[in-house]
Protein backbone atom coordinates (compact mmCIF):
# COMPACT_ATOMS: atom_id res chain seq x y z
CA UNK A 1 0.00 0.00 0.00
CA UNK A 2 2.92 2.33 1.13
CA UNK A 3 4.24 1.53 -2.13
CA UNK A 4 1.13 2.21 -4.06
CA UNK A 5 1.10 5.90 -2.38
CA UNK A 6 4.23 6.75 -3.24
CA UNK A 7 3.97 5.42 -7.18
CA UNK A 8 0.71 7.98 -7.26
CA UNK A 9 2.46 10.87 -5.87
CA UNK A 10 4.76 10.37 -8.50
CA UNK A 11 2.27 10.55 -10.86
CA UNK A 12 1.03 13.65 -9.40
CA UNK A 13 4.12 15.32 -9.09
CA UNK A 14 4.71 14.17 -12.49
CA UNK A 15 1.41 15.61 -14.46
CA UNK A 16 2.16 19.27 -12.55
CA UNK A 17 6.29 19.00 -14.14
CA UNK A 18 4.00 18.28 -17.28
CA UNK A 19 2.23 21.34 -17.11
CA UNK A 20 5.33 23.57 -16.24
CA UNK A 21 7.16 22.20 -19.43
CA UNK A 22 4.85 22.16 -21.81
CA UNK A 23 3.32 25.00 -21.34
CA UNK A 24 6.79 26.60 -22.13
CA UNK A 25 6.93 25.14 -25.98
CA UNK A 26 5.72 28.05 -28.31
CA UNK A 27 3.24 26.89 -30.56
CA UNK A 28 5.43 26.50 -33.90
CA UNK A 29 6.26 23.16 -32.32
CA UNK A 30 3.20 21.85 -31.19
CA UNK A 31 3.20 18.93 -33.92
CA UNK A 32 6.58 18.03 -33.30
CA UNK A 33 5.79 18.13 -29.74
CA UNK A 34 2.90 15.43 -30.09
CA UNK A 35 4.89 13.11 -31.86
CA UNK A 36 7.76 13.20 -29.46
CA UNK A 37 5.71 12.93 -26.78
CA UNK A 38 3.99 10.10 -28.55
CA UNK A 39 7.45 8.54 -29.16
CA UNK A 40 7.87 8.58 -25.46
CA UNK A 41 4.60 7.04 -24.85
CA UNK A 42 6.11 4.42 -26.54
CA UNK A 43 8.03 3.37 -23.24
CA UNK A 44 5.46 0.88 -22.74
CA UNK A 45 7.72 -1.72 -24.58
CA UNK A 46 8.99 -1.38 -21.35
CA UNK A 47 5.96 -3.37 -20.16
CA UNK A 48 5.17 -4.98 -23.51
CA UNK A 49 8.55 -6.76 -23.73
CA UNK A 50 8.47 -8.01 -19.86
CA UNK A 51 4.90 -9.70 -21.13
CA UNK A 52 5.91 -10.92 -24.42
CA UNK A 53 9.32 -12.43 -23.16
CA UNK A 54 7.04 -14.09 -19.81
CA UNK A 55 8.09 -17.53 -18.78
CA UNK A 56 5.50 -20.36 -18.39
CA UNK A 57 2.41 -18.47 -20.01
CA UNK A 58 -0.07 -19.47 -22.92
CA UNK A 59 0.04 -19.08 -26.88
CA UNK A 60 -2.20 -16.23 -26.28
CA UNK A 61 -0.93 -13.78 -23.65
CA UNK A 62 2.61 -14.66 -25.61
CA UNK A 63 0.93 -13.59 -28.94
CA UNK A 64 -0.48 -10.18 -26.83
CA UNK A 65 2.96 -9.34 -26.07
CA UNK A 66 3.71 -9.97 -29.40
CA UNK A 67 0.93 -7.31 -30.78
CA UNK A 68 1.80 -4.75 -27.85
CA UNK A 69 5.65 -4.71 -28.55
CA UNK A 70 4.98 -4.66 -32.12
CA UNK A 71 2.99 -1.28 -31.51
CA UNK A 72 5.10 0.07 -28.79
CA UNK A 73 8.03 -0.33 -31.16
CA UNK A 74 6.50 1.35 -34.27
CA UNK A 75 5.20 4.15 -31.98
CA UNK A 76 8.67 4.33 -31.21
CA UNK A 77 10.38 3.81 -33.78
CA UNK A 78 7.81 5.89 -35.75
CA UNK A 79 7.31 8.68 -33.36
CA UNK A 80 11.30 9.84 -32.80
CA UNK A 81 11.88 9.44 -36.71
CA UNK A 82 9.58 11.57 -37.76
CA UNK A 83 10.36 14.02 -35.13
CA UNK A 84 13.66 14.35 -36.11
CA UNK A 85 12.31 14.73 -39.27
CA UNK A 86 10.08 17.73 -38.08
CA UNK A 87 12.78 19.57 -36.10
CA UNK A 88 15.57 18.90 -38.69
CA UNK A 89 13.27 21.35 -41.20
CA UNK A 90 13.35 24.04 -38.36
CA UNK A 91 16.98 24.13 -37.56
CA UNK A 92 17.85 24.29 -41.26
CA UNK A 93 18.10 28.39 -41.13
CA UNK A 94 19.75 29.30 -38.33
CA UNK B 1 19.92 -7.65 -12.67
CA UNK B 2 19.20 -6.27 -9.21
CA UNK B 3 15.90 -4.45 -8.84
CA UNK B 4 17.47 -1.28 -7.57
CA UNK B 5 19.98 -0.99 -10.43
CA UNK B 6 17.25 -1.19 -12.90
CA UNK B 7 15.11 1.41 -11.32
CA UNK B 8 17.98 3.85 -10.64
CA UNK B 9 18.59 3.28 -14.61
CA UNK B 10 14.52 4.18 -15.44
CA UNK B 11 15.04 7.10 -13.34
CA UNK B 12 17.86 8.53 -15.79
CA UNK B 13 15.74 7.50 -18.49
CA UNK B 14 12.88 9.54 -17.10
CA UNK B 15 15.38 12.59 -16.40
CA UNK B 16 16.10 12.00 -20.10
CA UNK B 17 12.66 11.90 -21.06
CA UNK B 18 12.02 15.61 -18.92
CA UNK B 19 15.22 17.25 -20.58
CA UNK B 20 14.36 15.95 -23.74
CA UNK B 21 11.16 17.68 -23.65
CA UNK B 22 12.78 20.62 -22.24
CA UNK B 23 14.79 21.03 -25.19
CA UNK B 24 11.66 21.07 -27.64
CA UNK B 25 11.12 24.91 -25.69
CA UNK B 26 13.64 26.28 -28.43
CA UNK B 27 13.91 25.31 -32.25
CA UNK B 28 17.20 25.86 -31.53
CA UNK B 29 17.70 23.16 -28.68
CA UNK B 30 14.81 20.98 -29.92
CA UNK B 31 16.80 18.19 -32.10
CA UNK B 32 18.55 17.70 -29.32
CA UNK B 33 16.08 17.54 -27.46
CA UNK B 34 14.70 14.76 -29.40
CA UNK B 35 17.93 12.91 -29.22
CA UNK B 36 18.58 12.97 -25.75
CA UNK B 37 14.64 11.40 -25.11
CA UNK B 38 15.46 9.03 -27.87
CA UNK B 39 18.56 7.96 -25.57
CA UNK B 40 16.15 7.57 -22.63
CA UNK B 41 14.03 5.39 -24.18
CA UNK B 42 17.17 3.09 -25.34
CA UNK B 43 18.75 2.48 -21.91
CA UNK B 44 15.16 1.75 -20.37
CA UNK B 45 14.52 -0.65 -22.84
CA UNK B 46 18.35 -2.30 -22.97
CA UNK B 47 17.51 -2.75 -19.04
CA UNK B 48 14.30 -4.32 -19.48
CA UNK B 49 15.75 -6.87 -21.70
CA UNK B 50 18.29 -7.85 -19.05
CA UNK B 51 15.45 -8.37 -16.63
CA UNK B 52 16.00 -12.03 -15.44
CA UNK B 53 11.89 -12.84 -15.93
CA UNK B 54 12.35 -12.79 -19.21
CA UNK B 55 13.28 -16.36 -20.46
CA UNK B 56 12.00 -16.48 -24.05
CA UNK B 57 12.89 -13.96 -26.72
CA UNK B 58 11.40 -15.29 -29.94
CA UNK B 59 8.37 -12.70 -29.44
CA UNK B 60 10.47 -9.76 -28.45
CA UNK B 61 12.61 -10.09 -32.04
CA UNK B 62 10.03 -10.63 -34.01
CA UNK B 63 7.83 -7.55 -32.34
CA UNK B 64 10.36 -5.49 -32.60
CA UNK B 65 11.67 -5.90 -35.75
CA UNK B 66 8.49 -6.07 -37.49
CA UNK B 67 7.80 -2.50 -35.59
CA UNK B 68 10.86 -1.02 -36.33
CA UNK B 69 10.32 -1.87 -39.88
CA UNK B 70 6.85 -0.65 -39.93
CA UNK B 71 7.38 2.86 -37.81
CA UNK B 72 10.90 3.37 -40.07
CA UNK B 73 8.91 3.34 -43.20
CA UNK B 74 5.94 5.78 -41.69
CA UNK B 75 8.38 8.08 -40.68
CA UNK B 76 10.40 8.75 -43.51
CA UNK B 77 7.63 8.26 -46.24
CA UNK B 78 5.07 10.47 -44.75
CA UNK B 79 4.07 13.43 -46.22
CA UNK B 80 3.89 16.73 -44.02
CA UNK B 81 0.78 17.74 -45.06
CA UNK B 82 -0.50 14.22 -43.74
CA UNK B 83 1.14 14.81 -40.75
CA UNK B 84 -2.16 14.94 -38.23
CA UNK B 85 -2.92 11.27 -39.68
CA UNK B 86 0.75 9.86 -38.77
CA UNK B 87 0.33 11.20 -35.53
CA UNK B 88 -3.41 10.09 -35.01
CA UNK B 89 -1.76 6.19 -36.09
CA UNK B 90 0.95 6.81 -33.32
CA UNK B 91 -1.46 7.71 -30.60
CA UNK B 92 -3.70 4.63 -31.94
CA UNK B 93 -0.55 2.32 -31.71
CA UNK B 94 0.47 3.64 -28.36
CA UNK B 95 -3.64 3.23 -27.05
CA UNK B 96 -3.09 -0.75 -28.35
CA UNK B 97 0.31 -1.14 -26.63
CA UNK B 98 -1.68 -0.60 -23.32
CA UNK B 99 -4.30 -2.87 -24.16
CA UNK B 100 -1.66 -5.25 -25.31
CA UNK B 101 0.04 -5.00 -22.42
CA UNK B 102 -2.90 -5.16 -19.92
CA UNK B 103 -4.50 -7.70 -21.48
CA UNK B 104 -1.02 -10.63 -21.51
CA UNK B 105 -0.66 -9.13 -17.69
CA UNK B 106 -4.54 -10.09 -16.40
CA UNK B 107 -3.81 -13.70 -18.42
CA UNK B 108 -0.82 -14.50 -17.32
CA UNK B 109 -2.57 -14.08 -13.60
CA UNK B 110 -5.68 -15.92 -14.36
CA UNK B 111 -2.76 -18.77 -15.69
CA UNK B 112 -0.91 -18.50 -12.46
CA UNK B 113 -2.45 -17.76 -8.88
CA UNK B 114 -5.11 -15.18 -10.38
CA UNK B 115 -5.72 -12.12 -8.06
CA UNK B 116 -5.43 -11.88 -4.13
CA UNK B 117 -9.06 -10.88 -2.86
CA UNK B 118 -7.92 -8.43 -0.44
CA UNK B 119 -7.43 -4.65 -1.15
CA UNK B 120 -4.77 -5.04 -3.19
CA UNK B 121 -5.75 -7.71 -5.55
CA UNK B 122 -8.79 -5.24 -6.43
CA UNK B 123 -6.83 -2.14 -6.47
CA UNK B 124 -4.10 -4.55 -9.18
CA UNK B 125 -7.32 -5.66 -11.14
CA UNK B 126 -8.87 -1.89 -11.45
CA UNK B 127 -5.65 -0.74 -13.01
CA UNK B 128 -5.32 -3.61 -15.49
CA UNK B 129 -9.23 -2.74 -16.14
CA UNK B 130 -8.67 0.80 -16.29
CA UNK B 131 -5.97 0.56 -18.70
CA UNK B 132 -7.63 -2.21 -21.13
CA UNK B 133 -10.58 0.41 -21.36
CA UNK B 134 -8.64 3.69 -21.87
CA UNK B 135 -6.20 1.89 -24.24
CA UNK B 136 -9.25 0.66 -26.31
CA UNK B 137 -11.15 3.92 -26.82
CA UNK B 138 -7.38 5.31 -27.46
CA UNK B 139 -6.98 2.74 -30.18
CA UNK B 140 -10.36 2.64 -32.48
CA UNK B 141 -10.53 6.20 -31.66
CA UNK B 142 -7.26 7.14 -33.30
CA UNK B 143 -8.20 4.32 -36.17
CA UNK B 144 -11.31 6.70 -36.84
CA UNK B 145 -9.27 10.02 -36.69
CA UNK B 146 -7.06 8.43 -39.08
CA UNK B 147 -9.51 7.00 -41.09
CA UNK B 148 -11.56 10.89 -40.99
CA UNK B 149 -7.84 12.55 -41.72
CA UNK B 150 -6.95 10.20 -44.90
CA UNK B 151 -10.30 10.67 -46.31
CA UNK B 152 -10.70 7.09 -45.99
CA UNK B 153 -14.03 7.75 -44.73
CA UNK B 154 -16.20 11.36 -44.76
CA UNK B 155 -14.56 13.77 -43.02
CA UNK B 156 -17.77 15.15 -41.54
CA UNK B 157 -19.24 14.16 -38.72
CA UNK B 158 -21.14 10.96 -39.00
CA UNK B 159 -23.89 10.24 -36.50
CA UNK B 160 -27.34 10.60 -35.12
CA UNK B 161 -29.65 13.14 -33.10
CA UNK B 162 -29.69 10.57 -30.20
CA UNK B 163 -25.82 9.40 -30.64
CA UNK B 164 -24.51 11.45 -27.36
CA UNK B 165 -27.25 8.82 -25.24
CA UNK B 166 -25.60 5.72 -26.89
CA UNK B 167 -22.46 7.35 -25.98
CA UNK B 168 -23.34 7.72 -22.36
CA UNK B 169 -25.19 3.94 -22.34
CA UNK B 170 -21.93 2.84 -23.50
CA UNK B 171 -19.89 4.18 -21.24
CA UNK B 172 -22.27 3.52 -18.36
CA UNK B 173 -21.84 -0.41 -19.21
CA UNK B 174 -18.28 -0.53 -19.53
CA UNK B 175 -18.22 0.91 -16.15
CA UNK B 176 -20.58 -1.70 -14.55
CA UNK B 177 -18.31 -4.08 -16.46
CA UNK B 178 -15.30 -2.50 -15.07
CA UNK B 179 -16.76 -2.85 -11.34
CA UNK B 180 -18.23 -6.70 -11.82
CA UNK B 181 -14.44 -7.65 -12.94
CA UNK B 182 -13.02 -5.58 -9.41
CA UNK B 183 -15.41 -7.68 -7.76
CA UNK B 184 -14.86 -11.41 -9.39
CA UNK B 185 -11.70 -11.18 -11.61
CA UNK B 186 -11.93 -14.62 -12.90
CA UNK B 187 -14.70 -13.62 -15.27
CA UNK B 188 -12.66 -14.00 -18.19
CA UNK B 189 -16.01 -13.92 -21.16
CA UNK B 190 -17.12 -10.43 -19.11
CA UNK B 191 -13.08 -9.18 -19.39
CA UNK B 192 -13.66 -9.74 -23.36
CA UNK B 193 -16.77 -8.17 -23.37
CA UNK B 194 -15.32 -4.99 -21.62
CA UNK B 195 -12.46 -4.89 -24.63
CA UNK B 196 -15.59 -4.82 -27.10
CA UNK B 197 -17.17 -1.81 -25.59
CA UNK B 198 -14.31 -0.23 -25.16
CA UNK B 199 -13.14 0.05 -29.03
CA UNK B 200 -17.09 0.66 -29.86
CA UNK B 201 -17.16 3.63 -27.87
CA UNK B 202 -13.91 4.52 -29.21
CA UNK B 203 -15.46 4.38 -32.73
CA UNK B 204 -19.07 6.08 -31.34
CA UNK B 205 -17.20 8.68 -29.99
CA UNK B 206 -14.86 10.15 -32.72
CA UNK B 207 -17.60 9.36 -35.72
CA UNK B 208 -19.96 12.21 -34.88
CA UNK B 209 -16.88 14.76 -34.92
CA UNK B 210 -16.37 16.63 -37.94
CA UNK B 211 -13.29 17.36 -39.59
CA UNK B 212 -12.16 20.94 -38.77
CA UNK B 213 -12.54 19.33 -34.77
CA UNK B 214 -9.95 17.33 -35.51
CA UNK B 215 -7.36 18.97 -33.93
CA UNK B 216 -9.04 18.93 -29.92
CA UNK B 217 -9.68 15.01 -31.26
CA UNK B 218 -5.85 14.40 -31.60
CA UNK B 219 -4.58 16.37 -28.75
CA UNK B 220 -7.05 14.66 -26.73
CA UNK B 221 -6.01 11.05 -27.96
CA UNK B 222 -2.55 11.55 -27.39
CA UNK B 223 -3.31 12.36 -23.82
CA UNK B 224 -5.55 9.64 -23.57
CA UNK B 225 -2.35 7.76 -24.89
CA UNK B 226 -0.51 9.08 -22.29
CA UNK B 227 -2.88 8.30 -19.55
CA UNK B 228 -3.15 4.73 -20.96
CA UNK B 229 0.81 4.29 -20.27
CA UNK B 230 0.70 5.52 -16.83
CA UNK B 231 -2.31 3.83 -15.74
CA UNK B 232 -0.47 0.24 -17.45
CA UNK B 233 2.58 1.25 -15.32
CA UNK B 234 0.59 1.09 -12.15
CA UNK B 235 -0.32 -2.89 -13.19
CA UNK B 236 3.34 -3.06 -13.60
CA UNK B 237 4.61 -1.06 -10.57
CA UNK B 238 7.30 0.20 -13.02
CA UNK B 239 8.12 4.14 -12.14
CA UNK B 240 9.48 5.13 -15.83
CA UNK B 241 6.20 4.17 -17.16
CA UNK B 242 4.15 5.80 -14.34
CA UNK B 243 6.34 9.39 -14.70
CA UNK B 244 6.32 9.56 -18.63
CA UNK B 245 3.00 8.24 -19.35
CA UNK B 246 1.58 11.25 -16.90
CA UNK B 247 3.89 13.89 -18.85
CA UNK B 248 2.50 12.74 -21.96
CA UNK B 249 -1.04 13.02 -20.35
CA UNK B 250 -0.58 16.54 -19.58
CA UNK B 251 0.69 17.53 -22.64
CA UNK B 252 -2.00 16.62 -24.72
CA UNK B 253 -4.63 17.78 -22.07
CA UNK B 254 -2.91 21.36 -22.58
CA UNK B 255 -2.60 21.06 -26.51
CA UNK B 256 -6.24 19.89 -26.33
CA UNK B 257 -7.23 22.90 -23.69
CA UNK B 258 -5.22 25.44 -26.14
CA UNK B 259 -7.57 24.31 -29.06
CA UNK B 260 -10.45 24.67 -27.54
CA UNK B 261 -9.89 28.14 -26.14
CA UNK B 262 -8.39 28.83 -29.81
CA UNK B 263 -11.92 27.67 -31.15
CA UNK B 264 -14.12 29.62 -28.04
CA UNK B 265 -16.17 26.21 -27.52
CA UNK B 266 -16.13 24.13 -24.59
CA UNK B 267 -14.89 20.22 -25.31
CA UNK B 268 -17.80 18.73 -24.65
CA UNK B 269 -19.24 20.73 -27.09
CA UNK B 270 -16.43 19.24 -29.26
CA UNK B 271 -16.94 16.04 -28.45
CA UNK B 272 -20.54 16.18 -28.91
CA UNK B 273 -20.16 17.69 -32.12
CA UNK B 274 -22.11 20.85 -30.87
CA UNK B 275 -22.16 23.64 -33.16
CA UNK B 276 -23.83 26.91 -31.10
CA UNK B 277 -27.03 27.99 -32.05
CA UNK B 278 -27.57 31.29 -34.63
CA UNK B 279 -30.23 33.69 -33.14
CA UNK B 280 -31.59 33.12 -36.63
CA UNK B 281 -30.12 31.88 -40.23
CA UNK B 282 -28.18 33.78 -41.93
CA UNK B 283 -28.85 34.24 -45.40
CA UNK B 284 -25.37 33.96 -47.45
CA UNK B 285 -26.97 36.37 -50.60
CA UNK B 286 -28.07 39.08 -48.15
CA UNK B 287 -24.34 39.66 -47.23
CA UNK B 288 -22.54 39.23 -50.31
CA UNK B 289 -24.92 40.05 -53.06
CA UNK B 290 -23.39 41.62 -55.72
CA UNK B 291 -20.94 43.05 -53.49
CA UNK B 292 -17.79 39.99 -53.77
CA UNK B 293 -14.99 41.64 -56.03
CA UNK B 294 -12.92 38.76 -57.86
CA UNK B 295 -9.42 39.95 -59.18
CA UNK B 296 -7.07 37.98 -61.23
CA UNK B 297 -3.02 37.57 -60.74
CA UNK B 298 -2.09 40.50 -62.86
CA UNK B 299 -4.09 42.76 -60.04
CA UNK B 300 -3.26 41.24 -57.17
CA UNK B 301 0.55 41.74 -58.11
CA UNK B 302 0.06 45.24 -59.30
CA UNK B 303 -1.06 45.66 -55.54
CA UNK B 304 1.80 43.84 -54.26
CA UNK B 305 4.36 46.10 -56.54
CA UNK B 306 3.55 49.51 -54.12
CA UNK B 307 3.21 47.54 -50.78
CA UNK B 308 5.60 47.46 -47.90
CA UNK B 309 4.07 45.13 -45.39
CA UNK B 310 2.64 41.61 -46.64
CA UNK B 311 1.10 38.83 -44.30
CA UNK B 312 0.44 35.62 -45.34
CA UNK B 313 -2.35 33.55 -43.89
CA UNK B 314 -2.01 30.07 -44.36
CA UNK B 315 -5.10 27.25 -43.73
CA UNK B 316 -6.09 23.94 -44.46
CA UNK B 317 -6.62 24.93 -48.24
CA UNK B 318 -2.76 25.37 -48.15
CA UNK B 319 -1.98 21.83 -46.80
CA UNK B 320 -5.29 20.41 -49.50
CA UNK B 321 -3.46 22.51 -52.51
CA UNK B 322 0.24 21.12 -51.47
CA UNK B 323 0.91 25.05 -51.98
CA UNK B 324 3.03 25.80 -48.73
CA UNK B 325 6.57 26.02 -51.20
CA UNK B 326 4.67 28.39 -53.73
CA UNK B 327 3.63 30.33 -51.16
CA UNK B 328 7.41 30.37 -49.93
CA UNK B 329 8.32 31.31 -53.43
CA UNK B 330 6.03 34.02 -53.51
CA UNK B 331 7.32 35.29 -50.35
CA UNK B 332 10.81 35.46 -51.79
CA UNK B 333 9.93 37.35 -54.64
CA UNK B 334 7.94 39.96 -52.44
CA UNK B 335 11.04 40.07 -50.34
CA UNK B 336 13.32 40.74 -53.07
CA UNK B 337 11.93 43.67 -54.18
CA UNK B 338 11.88 45.21 -49.74
CA UNK B 339 8.67 43.65 -49.19
CA UNK B 340 8.13 43.05 -45.32
CA UNK B 341 6.74 39.18 -45.19
CA UNK B 342 5.35 37.57 -42.14
CA UNK B 343 3.10 34.88 -41.63
CA UNK B 344 0.10 34.76 -39.05
CA UNK B 345 -0.75 31.58 -37.61
CA UNK B 346 -4.13 30.90 -35.66
CA UNK B 347 -3.87 28.09 -33.12
CA UNK B 348 -6.67 25.90 -35.25
CA UNK B 349 -4.95 26.71 -38.74
CA UNK B 350 -5.19 22.64 -40.11
CA UNK B 351 -5.63 19.65 -38.71
CA UNK B 352 -3.74 19.50 -35.59
CA UNK B 353 -1.89 21.99 -33.71
CA UNK B 354 1.30 23.54 -35.36
CA UNK B 355 0.25 21.88 -38.50
CA UNK B 356 1.14 24.61 -40.54
CA UNK B 357 3.97 25.90 -39.22
CA UNK B 358 5.59 22.05 -40.06
CA UNK B 359 4.30 23.04 -43.73
CA UNK B 360 5.94 25.98 -43.93
CA UNK B 361 9.39 24.82 -42.04
CA UNK B 362 9.31 22.24 -44.53
CA UNK B 363 8.98 24.83 -47.31
CA UNK B 364 12.46 26.74 -45.05
CA UNK B 365 10.31 29.26 -44.05
CA UNK B 366 12.39 30.21 -41.12
CA UNK B 367 10.52 29.97 -37.76
CA UNK B 368 10.57 33.79 -36.46
CA UNK B 369 8.54 34.29 -39.44
CA UNK B 370 6.00 32.59 -38.11
CA UNK B 371 3.65 34.70 -35.69
CA UNK B 372 1.22 33.65 -33.36
CA UNK B 373 -2.03 35.36 -33.66
CA UNK B 374 -1.97 37.46 -30.68
CA UNK B 375 1.36 39.20 -31.26
CA UNK B 376 0.08 39.52 -35.57
CA UNK B 377 -3.41 40.78 -34.77
CA UNK B 378 -2.18 44.26 -33.95
CA UNK B 379 -0.09 44.84 -36.53
CA UNK B 380 -2.81 44.16 -39.63
CA UNK B 381 -3.57 48.17 -39.09
CA UNK B 382 0.05 48.69 -40.57
CA UNK B 383 -0.05 45.72 -43.03
CA UNK B 384 -1.02 46.58 -46.81
CA UNK B 385 -1.52 43.14 -48.04
CA UNK B 386 -2.96 40.71 -45.87
CA UNK B 387 -2.85 37.33 -48.47
CA UNK B 388 -5.09 34.27 -47.19
CA UNK B 389 -5.09 30.91 -48.50
CA UNK B 390 -7.04 28.21 -47.87
CA UNK B 391 -8.45 29.62 -44.84
CA UNK B 392 -12.48 31.00 -43.77
CA UNK B 393 -13.64 30.82 -40.70
CA UNK B 394 -10.37 32.00 -38.48
CA UNK B 395 -10.50 35.47 -40.87
CA UNK B 396 -14.33 35.78 -39.96
CA UNK B 397 -15.31 39.13 -38.51
CA UNK B 398 -18.64 37.84 -37.47
CA UNK B 399 -16.76 36.05 -34.87
CA UNK B 400 -16.01 39.46 -33.43
CA UNK B 401 -18.92 41.54 -34.20
CA UNK B 402 -22.18 39.71 -34.34
CA UNK B 403 -23.35 38.40 -31.13
CA UNK B 404 -25.70 36.32 -32.82
CA UNK B 405 -23.11 34.50 -34.86
CA UNK B 406 -22.52 30.85 -33.84
CA UNK B 407 -18.54 31.50 -33.56
CA UNK B 408 -19.37 34.63 -31.73
CA UNK B 409 -16.43 35.40 -28.94
CA UNK B 410 -13.66 33.07 -30.95
CA UNK B 411 -10.45 34.67 -31.72
CA UNK B 412 -10.21 35.27 -35.24
CA UNK B 413 -7.01 37.15 -36.75
CA UNK B 414 -7.96 40.32 -38.21
CA UNK B 415 -7.43 40.96 -41.81
CA UNK B 416 -9.69 42.92 -42.16
CA UNK B 417 -7.96 45.64 -40.60
CA UNK B 418 -5.48 44.98 -42.98
CA UNK B 419 -5.27 47.89 -46.40
CA UNK B 420 -6.13 45.10 -49.14
CA UNK B 421 -6.77 41.62 -48.61
CA UNK B 422 -6.44 38.93 -51.15
CA UNK B 423 -8.36 35.79 -50.09
CA UNK B 424 -7.87 32.88 -52.57
CA UNK B 425 -10.39 30.07 -52.84
CA UNK B 426 -11.73 27.79 -54.61
CA UNK B 427 -15.77 28.79 -54.47
CA UNK B 428 -17.68 30.64 -52.20
CA UNK B 429 -18.69 28.09 -50.53
CA UNK B 430 -18.59 27.88 -46.59
CA UNK B 431 -15.89 26.70 -44.18
CA UNK B 432 -16.48 24.29 -41.27
CA UNK B 433 -18.83 26.74 -39.35
CA UNK B 434 -21.33 26.83 -42.43
CA UNK B 435 -21.26 30.18 -42.31
CA UNK B 436 -20.93 32.63 -45.40
CA UNK B 437 -18.19 35.24 -44.68
CA UNK B 438 -18.74 39.12 -44.46
CA UNK B 439 -15.23 39.47 -44.96
CA UNK B 440 -15.17 38.66 -48.53
CA UNK B 441 -17.94 41.30 -49.46
CA UNK B 442 -16.09 44.15 -47.82
CA UNK B 443 -14.69 47.28 -49.73
CA UNK B 444 -11.12 46.00 -49.03
CA UNK B 445 -11.05 42.78 -50.08
CA UNK B 446 -10.43 40.82 -53.46
CA UNK B 447 -11.22 36.97 -54.51
CA UNK B 448 -9.03 35.36 -56.18
CA UNK B 449 -10.98 32.11 -57.55
CA UNK B 450 -9.10 28.98 -58.56
CA UNK B 451 -6.23 25.95 -56.99
CA UNK B 452 -4.14 27.45 -54.28
CA UNK B 453 -1.27 26.55 -55.36
CA UNK B 454 -1.84 27.84 -59.36
CA UNK B 455 -3.02 31.19 -57.95
CA UNK B 456 -0.27 31.64 -55.97
CA UNK B 457 1.97 30.52 -58.78
CA UNK B 458 0.57 33.08 -61.06
CA UNK B 459 0.54 35.81 -58.86
CA UNK B 460 4.29 34.97 -58.15
CA UNK B 461 5.23 35.26 -62.15
CA UNK B 462 3.46 38.22 -62.78
CA UNK B 463 5.19 40.20 -59.54
CA UNK B 464 8.29 38.68 -60.77
CA UNK B 465 7.64 40.39 -64.62
CA UNK B 466 6.89 43.91 -63.18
Amino acid sequence: MELLIMQLALFVLSLFLGVELITKVPPTLHTPLMSGTNAISGITLVGAVLAAGAGEASTLVHVLGFVAVVMATLNVIGGYLVTNRMLAMFKRRD
Amino acid sequence: MNDSIVSLVYLAAAVLFVLGIKGLTKPKTAVRGNTLSATGMLVAVVITLLDRNIVSFEYIVAGMITGAILGGLMATRVQMTSMPQMVALLNGCGGGASLGLASASYLLAMEGSGYTSDIMGTLAVSFVMFTVLIGAVTMSGSLVAYAKLQELISGQGIGFAGMKFLNAAIFIAAIALLVMLCMNPGNTPLFWTLIALAIVLGLTLVLPIGGADMPVVIALLNSYSGIAAAAAGFILGNTVLIVTGSLVGASGLILTNIMCVAMNRSLTNVLFGVMAEGSEAIDADEIYGGKVKSAGAEEVAMILETARRVVIVPGFGMAMAQAQHAVRELADVMEGRGIEVEYAIHPVAGRMPGHMNVLLAEAEVPYDKMVEMDRINPTFDQTDVAIVIGANDVTNPMAREDKGSPIYGMPILNVDKANTVVVIKRSMSPGFAGLPNPLFAMDNCLMVFGDGKKAVIDITANLDLA
